[in-house]
């Protein structure tokens, strides 16, 4: 008994004494996930950039730890720009497009569902979230395939003309739709959809019905409504949700590989050249520019507010 | 109104097929992990068996990567749930210098894409000399977890009234008992749902596993391996389609936990 209200004294006395010094007690519940993150992260990030700075030997293809400026020189080779320019029409397309699919989706979930119906829709957003990301992009690749499943689809609708249609226009179409630029993008833009809707929804919930209602009592078409009012609003939400298409896409290096045309996409090349080539500066300084991309693309996303709505 | 009628016959439709596109290569996946064909996946199958069960259940490899995945996430779960709660707690309502920056250096992890973690991981193991193994990948994991499990708890105590917390100090309690007795009730259900999703990611994580695995055989890396394989095609699908009845239950869960909290508010 004695014993347990010293303790408690001394807990106490510990409580009032970290309650009194915010800063001591904030730095003491920082310091392990900083020393952590410092670590671990920061400091694999800091030995990524120092890599960059290095050059490989041409000859002895062993890696001179010396610092240059060679390897960044590389990046400004036209392929290499050609690389860079792919991708982020990439991502960027890809975001755009998620953002059109995902925002009526959201938006039926938020204005027209409710109870048990709502309660579907989430789950049935967030389930293709579980399933095993390369099993998916695996089923795309037999239902995008030349005989596969959605050209079979296409020749029971008596749409096979159309498909080959889309597939002529150059840029975009080739062989297949497996093989093509546009089969990428649709596998992209499946496979980051509910990471669009899921923020747009949070935003869309958070719109007041009385805005709305006071939108159209002053006369607002439906259009003008959406335009000046919901648009607005939901913009965080939208910037949040881009942050993870336009991150993904441009990070990711296995939906490249398994669909789409033959072109090389930035995580492509940064896998490649640290596997096959063995040149981890080169795969270092190609993985600094999906960093300063995101970096210019949260400082946009700033702006909009995008954080308070992740 | 009865443009909004029928702007939501629009919507309803657009969001119908957008469930649709959503499910269609979920419900492909399960087709196939029936389908009597094993080579050439033509559409629609020729028949329908059980056989590929048999054949996944009766195969070791498949039992170990499920194995080593189920022990990385776990492990990364753990790691990202003390630190992550730590981290959330510090910076869900305290307001002082550089701030700011130690939030935007937690959400990090997952602005950056997955390939430069992974890249930026894998030469810190090369520099240190480490040889890739379970460590490398779970610590690896660990720290995307993290991020997870902050943005779920620092949402759950920015909404908590800070009140509660000083009611609690008057009346005595020390610091651990106001965590243990009024903190860790309201934040409980945030930590499990993070711990969920946590758990997920590091279970379905390729990018950077690949990178910090070695030789080591995630469930994942089984199934990148096995997708390029000319045989027993099916049996990739079977794995998919208990995994997905597995993760169903804990899903319905997750959202039941953290929904109705948001819906009070």
């Amino acid at each position: 008994m004695q014993a347990s209200a010293a303790t408690g004294g001394y807990s106490r006395r510990l409580a009032r004494f970290l309650y009194g010094r915010r800063g001591f007690y904030l730095a003491l519940l920082l310091v392990p996930p900083l020393l952590w993150f410092g670590t671990v992260y920061l400091g694999s990030l800091l030995v990524l950039l120092t890599q960059s700075f290095y050059a490989i030997d041409e000859f002895t293809a062993t890696i001179v730890r010396e610092p240059t400026l060679r390897t960044y020189a590389q990046l400004f080779t036209p392929s290499s720009m050609d690389i860079v320019a792919r991708t982020l029409g990439m991502a960027v397309a890809v975001t755009i497009g998620a953002a059109l699919i995902a925002f009526p989706i959201a938006y039926y979930m938020v204005r027209y569902t409710s109870g048990r119906m709502r309660a579907f829709f989430y789950v049935a957003v967030m389930m293709p979230m579980w399933m095993s990301y390369l099993v998916k992009v695996y089923a795309w690749r037999l239902i995008l395939a030349k005989s596969g499943i959605a050209s079979w689809f296409f020749s029971m609708l008596g749409l096979s003309s159309v498909l080959d249609a889309v597939l002529g226009i150059p840029g975009i179409g080739g062989p297949s739709l497996s093989s093509s630029y546009l089969g990428m993008f649709i596998v992209f833009v499946y496979m980051w959809l509910p990471y669009m809707i899921l923020p747009v929804a949070a935003a869309l919930e958070r719109v007041p019905t009385s805005l709305l209602q006071a939108s159209a009592d002053l006369g607002a078409r439906p259009g003008q409504t959406l335009r000046t009012v919901i648009l607005p609003l939901v913009l965080p939400g939208l910037a949040a949700g881009s942050i993870f298409t336009f991150s993904l896409t441009l990070g990711d290096y296995i939906i490249p590989s398994v669909v789409g045309a033959p072109g090389y996409f930035i995580g492509m090349m940064v896998y490649q050249s640290q596997g096959v080539a063995g040149n981890m500066p080169l795969a270092a300084a190609f993985s600094v520019v999906p960093i300063l991309l995101i970096a210019l693309y949260l400082t946009l996303a700033r702006r909009l507010g995008a954080f308070d709505a992740l | 109104m009865r443009s909004d009628a029928q702007r939501g016959g629009f919507t309803r439709i657009a969001a119908w097929l957008g469930l649709g596109f959503l499910h269609f290569p979920v419900f492909i996946t399960i087709l196939y992990a029936f389908t009597t064909e094993d080579r050439s996946y033509q559409f629609p199958p020729p028949g329908l068996t059980l056989h590929w069960f048999k054949v996944a259940f009766a195969r070791s490899d498949i039992w170990m990567a499920l194995w080593l995945s189920i022990k990385v996430a776990v492990c990364a779960t753990l790691v990202a749930l003390v630190l992550g709660t730590l981290a959330a707690m510090a910076l869900a309502k305290s307001q002082f210098r550089g701030r700011d920056a130690i939030s935007l250096l937690f959400v990090l992890p997952i602005a950056l894409p997955g390939i430069v973690t992974g890249i930026a991981l894998l030469s810190a193991i090369k520099l240190a000399h480490l040889s890739p193994s379970f460590w490398t990948i779970a610590v690896g994991h660990a720290t995307f977890c993290l991020v997870i499990v902050h943005n779920n708890v620092v949402a759950r105590l920015r909404r908590m009234p800070g009140n509660l917390i000083e009611a609690s100090m008057d009346l005595g309690a020390d610091g651990w008992q106001t965590f243990r007795h009024v903190v860790l009730p309201q934040i409980a259900t945030a930590l499990l749902a993070g711990g969920m999703l946590a758990f997920a990611l590091s279970f379905d994580e390729i990018i950077v596993t690949l990178f910090t695995a070695g030789r080591e055989q995630t469930l994942p890396i089984w199934f990148f391996n096995e997708l390029f394989r000319p045989r027993d095609r099916p049996v990739t699908n079977v794995v998919a389609v208990v995994v997905i009845a597995l993760t169903f239950l804990p899903i319905l869960l997750a959202y039941r936990l953290t929904r109705p909290a948001d819906e009070s508010t």
